[in-house]
């Protein structure tokens, strides 16, 4: 069990009387690509959310690497490695492309108290964030306040400033929501390419990008697993199946 | 016209030196209409005591660097703060303190004042930074009024007298503070002491991540970054630069008084940021000039100052959000994508 990377054990959230996730044991392996699935309400980014410690569960553990982590606070979760993204895109509209991905390298050049050093303490950096950006297709907007980008390029920026701090596993919450046909294609071979080193949890609704990036699926339905394996086993689940309530498991629709 | 290429020359040259923001659009323009301001500034606030009233201009300086502290907050790390004359008030006690019983160099009383200020920020933000909006507005509001009931009771600041004739004094034992001249210089450099290091913090990668917090505070800490020690040591800059501020006013009118510490002032600062421009670095030197002068000028009519201010405030919120600075940058900003 030693390549488990990230673990969820019984992991419970209440919200006064009403509980959005019950129990759920999650085994994300090192290296793959695991993806969470369920119709709405089903507590798939509450257990985002509780993975990276933006909410409190009400009972549960959660490991990253054999370690406890229930107890941490977001942002020491974050400099152990574990990154996540948000469901509506996460850029800071206001600053540029360049400052956007500047900002996630910035932390661990250790000056980010430095209040009285000059901004050129930070060009040091600009070689590496025009590569980010380079990889993300974005290096035409790179002079370009964030805000101004179209949304599939937002998400791209967004994945952009999550790689920058090189995470050894990247949580993408939806991160296909509201994209054109022509942003998906690209985004999911971004996905797949940053996926080649590094372990991948994301909560996505267009099932056949699901089907052909992820390794495995956890099926969640009512705060509960429902399922779990890889597609094709899991697709031919009735119980999945009748969740979906017929919804093709080809995956051409969205959940 | 002379004078315009050799701006553009330095412009230009200045974003050959930055290749990195030499891509945005609109930067070029930016670069000379700051070097503009810069030089029109800095002239103007020389020969300024010559034209007008020296203490006059001495005192919009004092509230500009109290506006520009408290935009450092608000404008760059999103924190509405309502207790800020707590900071103003309470340096300006300490350095009147300082500088006529304990008979110290002005220069110093200011420095003790700012000191005092910024101990005094790092306990406020200790308590309030964790409380979001309004609640942190609530919890600076409710502290500075616990200061002016102190500046109220305690024996050393007067009660209702304040310290009165707190002398100028020599600066560095040399500098006569009592000429009027000397003591504008000195206000005007400790100003620009301020702004300066102000506008230094904006642009250093603190000022990056402040930014990034106020953009995106889930975000920022999903990318590891422990917010709320950014916000409080933008907190404590701030209330130490409003110390400094408070501190040079009451050497200025050579008194500290309950009025500086009292919750209008909190509130007077925060007109002086929106009016003038929250976020851009001018915008609260015009707002708290435009501010004093309002005072100065209504001050000669009938007219009720509050009703006056607080309408110019409404026709503020509701025409020109941005603030006048705020405003004109915007517009000048938007020209070129128009002629496009």
């Amino acid at each position: 069990m030693h390549d488990t990377i990230l673990e969820a054990v019984e992991l419970t959230k209440e919200f006064k009387g009403f509980t959005a996730v019950k129990g759920v044991n999650l085994r994300v392996r090192r290296g793959t690509v695991h993806a969470l699935i369920g119709p709405n309400g089903a507590g798939k980014s509450t257990v985002f959310n509780l993975l990276t410690r933006f909410l409190p569960p009400t009972a549960g553990r959660i490991l990253y690497k054999g370690r406890d982590i229930t107890a941490m606070k977001p942002a020491d979760v974050a400099r152990l490695g574990l990154v996540r993204s948000f469901q509506i895109s996460a850029v800071f509209p206001h600053l540029t492309v360049l400052e956007n991905v500047r900002v996630a390298l910035q932390r661990r050049q250790g000056n980010s108290f430095h209040f009285w050093r000059g901004e050129a303490t930070l060009h040091a950096l600009h070689d590496r964030a025009a590569a980010l950006i380079e990889a993300v297709n974005l290096a035409p907007w790179t002079g370009h306040t964030a805000a101004e980008l179209p949304y599939g390029r937002k998400r791209a920026l967004e994945i952009a400033t999550t790689l920058a701090l090189d995470p050894e596993v990247m949580l993408l919450d939806e991160p296909l929501a509201g994209m054109g046909h022509e942003d998906i294609e690209r985004t999911a071979a971004l996905i797949r390419r940053v996926a080649a080193d590094r372990t991948v949890l994301m909560v996505e609704h267009n099932l056949s990008v699901v089907a052909d990036l992820s390794d495995t699926i956890t099926v969640l339905r009512r705060g509960e697993v429902l399922a779990e394996g890889p597609y094709a086993e899991v697709s031919r689940n009735a119980e999945v199946m009748e969740a979906y309530m017929g919804a093709g498991t080809d995956g051409a629709g969205h959940a | 016209m002379p004078d315009t290429t050799t701006t553009s020359a330095v412009s230009s040259a200045a974003t050959a030196v930055l290749p990195g923001r030499a891509a945005a659009p609109g930067t070029d323009r930016d670069r000379t209409v700051r070097i503009a301001l810069i030089v029109l500034g800095l002239s103007a606030a020389a020969a300024a005591p010559f034209v007008l009233y020296p203490v006059f201009v001495m005192k919009v300086l004092c509230f500009a660097l109290f506006a520009c502290a408290f935009n450092l907050l608000i404008g760059y790390a999103g924190l509405l703060s309502f207790g800020h004359a707590a900071f103003f008030g309470g340096a300006a006690y300490v350095t009147a303190h300082a500088a006529k019983v304990w008979g110290l160099d002005p220069a110093l009383s200011i420095l003790l004042g700012t000191g005092f200020a910024g101990l005094l920020g790092l306990v406020f933000g200790a308590l309030a930074i964790r409380r979001q909006g309004i609640y942190f507005a609530m919890i600076t509001l409710a502290l500075s009024q616990m200061i002016f009931f102190l500046a109220l009771q305690m024996p050393f600041t007067g009660g209702e007298d304040g310290i009165q004739g707190v002398p100028r004094g020599m600066l560095f034992g040399v500098i006569d503070l009592n000429r009027p001249l000397a003591m504008y210089y000195f206000v005007l450099a400790v100003f620009l002491a301020g702004f300066v290091l102000i506008w230094r913090t904006v642009h250093s990668p603190f000022g990056q991540v402040l930014k990034a917090i106020r953009e995106n505070e889930a975000r920022a800490v999903s990318l590891g970054y422990r917010t709320e020690r950014y916000k409080l040591l933008a907190f404590v800059l701030s209330a130490a630069l409003a110390g400094m501020a408070g501190g040079t006013k009451a050497l200025v009118f050579q008194l500290a008084s309950l009025t500086d510490v009292t919750w209008q002032m909190s509130g007077e600062v925060v007109l002086m940021t929106l009016l003038g421009g929250m976020g851009t670095l001018l915008g609260p030197v015009v707002g708290a000039a435009f501010v004093v002068m309002l005072g100065n000028y209504l001050a000669a009519t009938s007219l009720p100052v509050p009703v006056v201010i607080g309408a110019i405030f409404v026709v503020c919120v509701l025409v020109f959000r941005r603030g006048i600075v705020g405003e004109l940058a915007h517009r000048l900003r938007s020209r070129p994508s128009r002629d496009r």
